[in-house]
C-alpha cells in the first residue's frame, strides 16, 4: 500500500491517479475479489452479529407495534406525524448520493466515481429499503397497507390522486426499482468474474445464475454499455424528482413552516448532502478494513468532501432564506413558526441542526481538513446527525399549531427510539452482507480508468521496445 | 480460440436453451399465473362469492313468501322503523300475536312465538343484513329518496327463508350512490316487489321522476357513511 498522502505533498497541477499503488488488471481483480473469497473473519462476524441484534430489535418493535398499534409512539394531538416520517425522509435522503454518484457522475464522465459507485448504490438500495419500512408500518392497520397502492378492490376505493402521499408511493417505488436494476446491471460483469474464480459449488451456481451467462464477449459489452447508459439516463431525473416529491408531503400542506416553495430544491440539496456523508461514514472504515485504500483514495474522499461543502452551504442558504421569506411575507403565522423553531421549546434541535449542517461542512474549505480521514469521518457523522435533526425540526413545526389550547410537546417513547436504531440495524446488516458476498468496488469499471486501459498508454510502447 | 478447443469455463456459462427461459417465463408462465391469480381473487374473494346467499336457520320458520308474497302483507306492518329511523326494526313477538292470537293458535311451528309471548322474552332472530360498525346506514333516508326495498333485499316475496341477495360491500353501495336514478321509484311503489325497468323509465319521464332525479344526491365522500 502506498502512502496516498504523498500525492498531496507534491505541487502537481495534475490530479493524483485514480488508482494508487502499483496495480495491474490482475492485482485489481485479486484485491477486490479477495474481500469476498477470503473465509469469514472474526471482525466481520462480530459486525454482523452486532448489526443483526439491532435488526432483531426492529423486528420485535414492529411486532409489538402491529399488536398494540401506533399508540406506542409519542404522537399526540397536534403532532400527528412523528419519528416515522422523520426516519422515512432521512433514509430516502441518504439514498440520493448513490444515484448521484452512479448516474449523474457517469453521464458527466467523472471517472472518479468508479471506485465508489458500487457500494454507494448498494447504500442507496438498503437506505430505500429502510425508508420503505416506515410508510408500511405507520398506517396502524397494517392489513390495510395495500390501500396505498391503486389496486382495484371491492370497496371501489382508490387512493387520493391529489395527495402527495400517493405521489410519494410512486416516486419511491420507481426509485427503488430503477436503482435496483441499475445496480444489478452494473454488477453482471463482476459477478461473472466471481463465478469464474469460484472454488465451491454454491458460489459457482449462485454467481453463475446471477451473472446471466456473461462471457465478456464483444456483443455482451456492447449491450451492457447501452443498457447501463439508458439506466443512468433513467436514474438521473430521479435524483431530483424523488426528494422533490418527498418534500411535497410537507410543502403541499398548509401548515406554516411547511408550505414553502423552497422545499423541493432544499430537500434535494439536503438529500445529496446527507447521502455523501453516509457514503463517507461507510467508505472510510471499509477501505481500511478491506484494504481498498488504493481504489478509494484521498482524491475520492476529497471530491466527496467538496460535494458536502457545496450542498451543506446550499442547505445553510435554504435555512436562511426560509427565515427571510417568513419575515418578508409578512404572514404572522409563518413568522411565528420560524421564531418558534429557533427559540421555542425545540431550540436545542434547531441548534443541533444548524451546527451540524451549516457550520460543520465549512471546515472543508481547508484542504488539510478535507484530506484528513479522521476529521472527515467525524464530520460525516455530524452531518448524518444534523440531517436527521433537520427532518425532526421540520416535522416538529406541528407542535404549536393554530390553536394554542392544543399546543403540546412531542416526546419520543422507547419504541420510537428502538425503531430508529432498528432501522440502522437493518441497514448495516444488509450492507455488511453485501460487503462479504458481492464485490464492493466495480472491478471492470476501475480497470477501465487505469492508464493501461488507454490505447495510447506509453507502457505499450515501452513493452514493444524491450 | 479454435472451434474445437473447449473454453475452460464452458460448464460455467449458460447452455443455449437458457435463452428460452425469459420467453417461457415472461411469455407463458408469468401471464398465466398472473391472470389466474387475479381472476381467482376477483371471483373467490369478492363478497358476491363469500356473502351472497347467506341464509341462516331462524328460530321460527317464518315464511316471507307466505306473509309478504301470498298474503300481501305490507313490509311496514312489521318493519315499522323503515320510514322514520335508521333501523327498519325486527318486529317484537307482540306483532306476530296480533294475528296469531286468532289464527293458527295451535300450530307447532309457532310454539316458540307463543312461549316468547307468555314468558315475555324476545325471539332471537338471526341478523342477515349486516353493515359494519364504521358504516353509517339510515333506512329512512333511502326510503324517503324512493329506493325500493327490493333494490337491496331482493325478491323477499319469493323467499321462504330470507337470504342475502346483494353483496352489501362498499363498491356495491357506491354503484347506486353514483347513479341513483337506476334505483329510484315513486314513493308509493317503495315496497312493491317486481318493479320493472320499463316502469322506472316511465316514472323518470314524469315531473315527479325528474324532480326525484334532481333532488336525490347521495353522498360519495368518505364521511357520508364513515361518520
Amino acid at each position: 500500500m502506498s502512502d496516498t498522502n504523498d500525492i498531496y505533498q507534491k505541487d502537481s497541477i495534475f490530479p493524483p491517479p485514480l488508482v494508487s499503488g502499483k496495480h495491474d488488471f490482475h492485482s485489481i481483480t485479486e484485491t477486490i475479489c479477495g474481500v469476498v473469497e477470503k473465509p469469514f473473519n472474526i471482525n466481520w462476524l462480530l459486525a454482523i452479529g452486532f448489526s443483526s441484534t439491532f435488526l432483531l430489535m426492529l423486528g420485535a418493535s414492529i411486532g409489538y407495534l402491529f399488536w398494540e398499534g401506533t399508540g406506542i409512539w409519542g404522537l399526540n394531538n397536534p403532532v400527528g406525524w412523528g419519528w416515522a416520517i422523520v426516519n422515512f425522509v432521512f433514509w430516502v435522503g441518504i439514498g440520493h448520493a448513490g444515484t448521484l454518484i452512479s448516474a449523474v457522475l457517469f453521464l458527466f464522465r467523472q471517472k472518479w466515481r468508479t471506485a465508489i459507485n458500487r457500494f454507494a448504490e448498494a447504500m442507496t438500495i438498503f437506505a430505500v429499503i429502510c425508508a420503505l419500512v416506515f410508510p408500511g408500518i405507520h398506517v396502524g392497520r397494517v392489513w390495510a397497507a395495500y390501500w396505498m397502492l391503486p389496486i382495484p378492490n371491492q370497496m371501489a376505493m382508490w387512493p387520493n390522486f391529489r395527495s402527495p402521499l400517493l405521489w410519494d408511493v410512486f416516486a419511491v417505488s420507481t426509485y427503488f426499482t430503477v436503482s435496483l436494476l441499475f445496480w444489478y446491471v452494473g454488477l453482471v460483469p463482476d459477478l461473472a468474474t466471481l463465478r469464474d474464480r469460484a472454488k465451491n459449488k454454491i458460489a459457482f451456481w449462485a454467481y453463475g445464475i446471477l451473472s446471466l451467462g456473461w462471457r465478456g464477449a464483444n456483443r455482451h459489452w456492447q449491450n451492457y454499455e447501452r443498457a447501463y447508459m439508458l439506466l443512468a439516463g433513467l436514474a438521473t431525473p430521479l435524483v431530483l424528482s424523488v426528494h422533490t416529491i418527498v418534500s411535497f408531503d410537507f410543502a403541499v400542506s398548509v401548515i406554516p413552516g411547511w408550505h414553502t416553495t423552497i422545499f423541493p430544491p432544499y430537500f434535494v440539496a439536503g438529500a445529496i448532502f446527507s447521502g455523501f456523508a453516509m457514503v463517507l461514514t461507510l467508505a472510510i472504515p471499509c477501505r481500511k478494513l478491506f484494504g481498498l485504500e488504493d481504489f478509494i483514495t484521498l482524491r475520492h474522499i476529497e471530491n466527496m468532501n467538496k460535494v458536502i461543502l457545496v450542498t451543506g452551504t446550499l442547505v445553510g442558504y435554504a435555512y436562511a432564506m426560509e427565515f427571510f421569506i417568513a419575515w418578508y411575507s409578512g404572514a404572522p403565522y409563518e413568522g411565528f413558526a420560524f421564531i418558534n423553531r429557533a427559540f421555542g421549546p425545540y431550540w436545542w434541535a434547531y441548534l443541533t441542526m444548524v451546527s451540524c449542517n451549516v457550520i460543520s461542512p465549512q471546515f472543508f474549505w481547508s484542504k488539510r481538513l478535507r484530506t484528513n480521514l479522521t476529521v472527515t469521518f467525524i464530520l460525516s457523522i455530524f452531518v448524518n446527525i444534523g440531517m436527521w435533526f433537520e427532518r425532526f425540526v421540520i416535522t416538529m413545526s406541528l407542535h404549536r399549531d393554530f390553536l394554542p389550547s392544543s399546543w403540546d410537546y412531542y416526546t419520543p417513547t422507547i419504541f420510537d427510539v428502538s425503531l430508529l436504531l432498528g432501522s440502522f440495524g437493518l441497514f448495516f446488516t444488509l450492507f455488511i452482507l453485501f460487503l462479504k458476498f458481492l464485490p464492493a468496488v466495480a472491478i471492470s469499471e476501475v480497470k477501465g480508468v487505469m492508464p493501461q486501459a488507454d490505447p495510447h498508454w506509453e507502457g505499450y510502447a515501452q513493452k514493444e521496445a524491450h | 480460440m479454435s472451434e474445437k478447443e473447449t473454453p475452460p469455463n464452458e460448464n460455467w456459462v449458460f447452455p443455449k436453451w437458457h435463452n428460452k427461459i425469459p420467453l417461457i417465463f415472461f411469455g407463458v408462465i408469468g401471464p398465466v399465473v398472473t391472470i389466474t391469480a387475479i381472476a381467482g381473487v376477483w371471483y373467490y374473494f369478492s363478497p358476491k362469492f363469500t356473502d351472497v346467499g347467506y341464509t341462516p336457520e331462524q328460530p321460527v320458520p317464518y315464511s316471507h313468501r307466505l306473509h309478504a308474497g301470498e298474503l300481501g302483507l305490507d313490509c311496514r306492518y312489521c318493519h315499522t322503523g323503515v320510514e322514520k329511523a335508521s333501523s327498519a326494526r325486527v318486529p317484537p313477538t307482540q306483532t306476530c300475536m296480533n294475528c296469531h292470537s286468532q289464527i293458527k293458535t295451535d300450530s307447532p311451528k309457532l310454539r316458540l312465538v307463543r312461549e316468547s309471548w307468555i314468558e315475555n322474552k324476545p325471539i332471537e332472530w338471526v341478523k342477515i343484513h349486516k353493515t359494519p360498525d364504521y358504516a353509517y346506514f339510515e333506512h329512512s333516508a333511502h326510503i324517503q329518496a324512493g329506493v325500493g326495498c327490493e333494490s337491496c333485499h331482493g325478491r323477499i316475496d319469493q323467499m321462504v327463508e330470507v337470504g342475502l341477495a346483494e353483496p352489501l360491500n362498499m363498491g356495491w353501495c357506491l354503484d347506486c350512490h353514483r347513479e341513483p336514478e337506476n334505483h329510484l321509484r315513486p314513493k308509493s311503489e317503495v315496497t312493491t316487489m317486481g318493479y320493472t325497468d320499463a316502469q322506472r323509465t316511465e316514472f323518470l319521464a314524469t315531473a315527479e321522476g325528474k324532480a326525484a332525479k334532481e333532488s336525490v344526491n347521495p353522498p360519495q365522500h368518505c364521511s357520508g357513511c364513515h361518520r
